[in-house]
């Protein structure tokens, strides 16, 4: 108890401890891979199921309110009943966690395509139609484009949530770092749940900011025409929401 | 699907409701924990959203609004619960889950009623200071109606968010609907498992039908609309249904 030196942090339970990161580094790196891993391969398969989906939605009404109220219904589960609820279809598995991720995802990033693709100004779309422009290349030169910033915003919410609710997945032993958390819960093992809460938390605010980096890089025209108040708005905020919000205002 | 089955056995069987640790005392559990954050969220967020939305600190507030439930969603639940857990809080009971469960319901609550009120139709609100209205009667029979559509759908995030974290508290050793599953978990009863699973579920998506059909009775406008027409009018910030999470 006297005066703890650096050695006996892990005997005496400190909440921080550098002997912990010493002595554990590999277990912490591969919770961490592990826990990319999952947030990156259900987020990829969410885009690619969302995608199609909010074409459909828009395309026809009566999908569009099918997909959304399912989509949102979906998001009212619980993430413990979601993954006890995929357990019979799965079993203990890694892709039980992934499932559910996606499911939750869904909702999140149709909206959003939706909401992106809804505020493409009919001028543009008419005058790309006027210039010939087929179905597909109207979709892919014109309409995504300029959908970006709301698709993006959709991206980096649900990719931040996706992040904090992979942890939940410890309950099946493939919730990344939540695992960790997990495993030292019983032990009142201090250190590991901090650390590794801390890096779940890290997780996610590097996401978020790779995002927005790549959003910048591919919408340079939003950054040229942004006035003071926007620029001003975006220096202020690692804001998700203020981006959805400046996507939403040009409706 | 075998499974399925088996969980409706499990769940038409009475045993399973009755007595210490059944269906019924962990239900009461979870409604119980529920409510008493709820109210003790709003206790917090609600008078701080208005002082916001008000003008006490309307600078400000949007960014503290936005800010307050960006980081809610980046802070994973299940980790704050186990540290409360096993910091000096979780020898008081179930204080760790109570804090964690305010600490949750908060963001939702304050950032739609700070929106609801700082962007009621401010004609309506100029013209009802030049009637002689009070700040106090301002806000009771201004504002708050105004706001009333806005402030609601932050409650039925809040109550919905309340429920899934209830249900992970089971997690930390916490009681509540969530010990069915986690006990299906430890004795390898996929029955139970699935079944507590549809409990819970349940349970949110009826919190949530509830809310919306008291919002409708009690809406101060009573006038007929689609549930999107307000959030489409005003610049929502964060009122949109993707802005909520299950935790």
């Amino acid at each position: 108890m006297s005066a703890a030196s650096a050695q006996s942090c892990l005997a005496a339970n400190d909440w921080i401890c550098g002997e912990y990161l010493r002595s554990r580094s590999q277990e912490l790196t591969d919770a961490t891979v592990e826990h990319v891993l999952i947030t990156a391969t259900s987020i990829g398969i969410a885009v690619l199921i969302a995608f199609p989906l909010a074409l459909l939605a828009r395309r026809w009404r009566l999908a569009s309110a099918g997909i959304l109220s399912l989509t949102t219904a979906l998001y009212t589960v619980p993430t413990l009943a979601m993954y006890a609820l995929l357990l019979p279809f799965f079993g203990i598995s890694v892709s039980l966690v992934i499932c559910g991720l996606v499911l939750y995802s869904l909702t999140i990033l149709v909206r959003n395509i939706l909401t992106g693709l809804r505020s493409v100004p009919v001028e543009a779309r008419e005058a790309a139609i006027g210039l010939g422009y087929g179905r597909t290349r109207l979709l892919f030169t014109v309409e995504l484009p300029l959908a970006l910033p709301a698709l993006m915003a959709g991206l980096r919410i649900a990719t931040v949530s996706a992040v904090s609710l992979t942890t939940v997945g410890a309950i099946v032993d493939n919730g990344g770092l939540g695992n960790l958390i997990y495993a030292a819960m019983d032990s009142y093992f201090k250190a590991q749940v901090l650390t590794a809460s801390v890096l779940c938390v890290l997780l996610a605010i590097t996401a978020d900011l790779l995002l927005l980096g790549l959003q910048r890089l591919l919408t340079p025209w939003t950054r040229a025409a942004a006035g003071g108040r926007r620029a001003r708005r975006a220096a202020g905020a690692p804001v998700r929401d203020a981006v959805l919000d400046d996507a939403r205002a040009t409706v | 699907m075998n499974a399925i089955l088996d969980a409706w056995t499990w769940l038409t069987t009475a045993d399973h409701w009755t007595g210490r640790g059944g269906v019924w005392q962990r239900l009461g559990e979870h409604l119980e924990l529920t409510g008493l954050c709820l109210l003790l969220s709003a206790m917090l967020a609600l008078p701080l959203a208005f002082w916001l939305g008000h003008g006490g600190g309307r600078r400000y507030g949007g960014a503290l609004a936005i800010n307050i439930s960006n980081a809610g969603r980046a802070v994973p639940t299940f980790a704050v619960l186990v540290l409360l857990t096993i910091s000096p809080v979780g020898e008081h009971g179930e204080l760790p889950t109570i804090i964690a469960l305010v600490l949750f319901g908060v963001p939702p609550l304050l950032t739609n009623a700070y929106v609801g009120i700082a962007e009621a139709d401010r004609d309506v609100v100029e013209a009802a200071r030049g009637m002689g209205m009070s700040p106090t009667q301002l806000l009771l029979r201004v504002e708050l109606p105004l706001a009333f559509p806005l402030l609601m759908t932050g409650v039925r995030t809040a109550a919905v968010q309340l429920v899934a974290t209830a249900s992970l508290a089971a997690l930390a050793a916490g009681g509540g609907l969530g010990r069915v599953i986690t006990a299906g978990f430890d004795t390898n009863n996929t029955a139970q498992v699935f079944a507590g699973a549809v409990l819970v579920a349940g349970l949110a998506l009826l919190v949530e039908g509830f809310l919306a059909l008291v919002q409708r009775l009690i809406d101060p406008h009573r006038r007929p609309r689609d549930g999107h027409a307000e959030t489409a009018t005003g610049r929502s910030v964060s009122t949109t249904p993707e802005m909520e999470t299950t935790t």
